[in-house]
């Protein structure tokens, strides 16, 4: 028995069966399986990215959506204080402006009580000065009646002129 | 382990003749197992031969001889030709010259069935990829079984060859390692249709290696042929390194030839004389009978499952090692 030497029959069938079943799954067997298997890793890899892009992207967005909300949140506070502080100035303008119209209503009614005060002091002094004529008129026709009566009279009027121009 | 019950069980059926008186015929056995042979004998049945004449073809000096083995199993002539006891081979009986012999022997049955079951097998698995899309499912059946060996295979090719041209070779080495695979497998099986010792001659896995050296050969980058004949080294190893390098690419098929069949051959030698121990020891009385065949009974069962072992590893070794070279004659330089 010659272990070592390659019989040739052997050697022939070997060759051609070989080559056959390589020939015929070299192109409808291993190709195939493995084009698939292939399709099918690079389809998982692509998945699995895709999850991760996807998983990513919503920590983005969690993340923007928190900011917004906290955004809105200042941006209420804020635009809140400024109505307050808007309508405080609106009161605070509306009640000076409704002060200074009083006070000028106030001060034009003041004036024109002031005028009318005058005017009735001047018309009741005028009244008083008139009546005042009139008696004196009269106790005067009454009393001056005698000369001499007259003269120490126009004495007496001379002499209240003269204290009044030096008080005065 | 039923492979070790079972060629026990086989050497039981066929001992008595042989044990009987005389001691039992070993290395006849043992070649028988691991030799060729122009029928395949299955075993010996109350005293008959049970084998499978095979059909003997053959051209010698008058022409073509196509006829079963059966006419010539006990080393008569038929048409001018006989079983040479010697070599067990078919000579012409006038010159005592070999013919040119294409006989459909045990091996060659053995390799028709193998590769046909591998055929099947992968068409299987393509058909469930044809039929179903395997981006939406996942594979069952024989598809699930075969995809992580395909895969494997694809993958090692993928990191040996580099990303550029591995889908061109990675037809070959599926091939190669799924073949290698099958038939070690089968031969570790004890009875018909398995039990040749396929993957343990020399011829099968020389034309393996040759489609190896031819395919790492024949496609080789100028890069490669360069570092054979003009490598960049120092002037006074420039003649040398040719010798070296051309004699390294030589080397190579030959290791993997020698690898192979000399790792499944002593695989198959072993497991063997395991089981012809039980049989050399009968004659020693009972005791010492008894105790040897637990002995090599559990030794068997070892060998057969180291064998199993082997068997996954040198298939994956011829595949890697291919690859590697592929992957080397493709190298583009740094």
């Amino acid at each position: 028995m010659n272990l070592v030497t390659p019989d040739s029959g052997l050697l022939f069938w070997m060759i051609v069966i070989f080559g056959i079943v390589f020939f015929l799954l070299a192109k409808f067997g291993f190709p195939i399986i493995t084009r698939s298997v292939d399709e099918r890793s690079a389809r998982i890899d692509k998945s699995l990215k895709d999850a991760r892009d996807i998983e990513e992207r919503m920590a983005s967005w969690t993340q923007k959506e928190a900011k917004m909300r906290e955004d809105a949140r200042k941006g209420q506070a804020l635009m809140l204080r400024e109505a307050a502080e808007e309508k405080n100035r609106i009161i605070a303008d509306a009640r000076s402006a409704a002060k200074s119209e009083a006070d000028k209503l106030l001060a034009d009614a003041r004036t024109s009580i002031a005028a009318e005060k005058e005017s009735a002091l001047r018309d009741v002094r005028r009244e008083v000065a008139l009546l005042g004529v009139e008696v004196a008129e009269k106790v005067l026709r009454e009393e001056l009646s005698g000369a001499d009566a007259q003269r120490a009279y126009l004495e007496k009027m001379l002499d209240e002129a003269a204290k009044a121009d030096t008080i005065k | 382990m039923m492979a070790a019950l079972l060629i026990s069980l086989l050497l039981m059926l066929a001992a008595p003749v042989a044990s009987a008186q005389e001691d039992v015929p070993v290395s006849e056995i043992i070649f028988e197992h691991i030799g060729d042979d122009y029928e395949w004998h299955i075993t010996e049945w109350k005293g008959r031969h049970v084998a499978i004449p095979l059909p003997v073809i053959v051209k010698s000096s008058t022409g073509w001889h196509v006829f079963s083995s059966a006419r010539i199993r006990h080393g008569e002539e038929y048409e001018g030709l006989r079983i040479d006891p010697e070599s067990g081979k078919i000579v012409d009986t006038a010159t005592g010259k070999r013919p040119l012999d294409i006989s459909i022997t045990k091996n060659v049955l053995s390799l028709m069935f193998s590769s046909l079951l591998l055929l099947v097998i992968v068409l299987l698995t393509a058909r469930w990829y044809r039929r179903h899309d395997s981006l939406e499912e996942a594979p069952t059946g024989l598809a699930a079984a075969m995809e992580p060996l395909v895969m494997m295979v694809h993958n090692m090719a993928r990191e040996n060859i580099g990303e550029e041209d591995y889908r061109r070779y990675s037809p070959y080495l599926c091939m190669a390692f799924l073949w290698i695979l099958l038939n070690n497998f089968l031969g570790i099986i004890p009875f018909f249709p398995g039990g040749a010792n396929l993957t343990g001659n020399i011829a099968i896995t020389l034309v393996l290696a040759l489609c190896t050296f031819f395919t790492v050969n024949l496609t080789g980058t100028k890069h490669y042929y360069k570092d054979i004949f003009a490598p960049d080294v120092p002037g006074f190893l420039k003649p040398i390194m040719p010798v070296i390098e051309v004699f390294s690419a030589l080397m190579k098929p030959v290791s993997l030839t020698i690898r192979l069949f000399a790792n499944m051959l002593a695989g198959h030698i072993m497991i063997l004389c395991m089981v012809c121990v039980i049989f050399i020891m009968a004659k020693y009385g009972p005791l010492l009978g008894g105790g040897m065949t637990v002995v090599s009974v559990l030794f068997g069962v070892f060998l057969d499952a180291l064998e199993c072992l082997v068997a996954f590893i040198q298939a994956y070794v011829f595949t890697m090692l291919s690859s590697i070279y592929i992957g080397l004659a493709r190298s583009h330089g740094e």
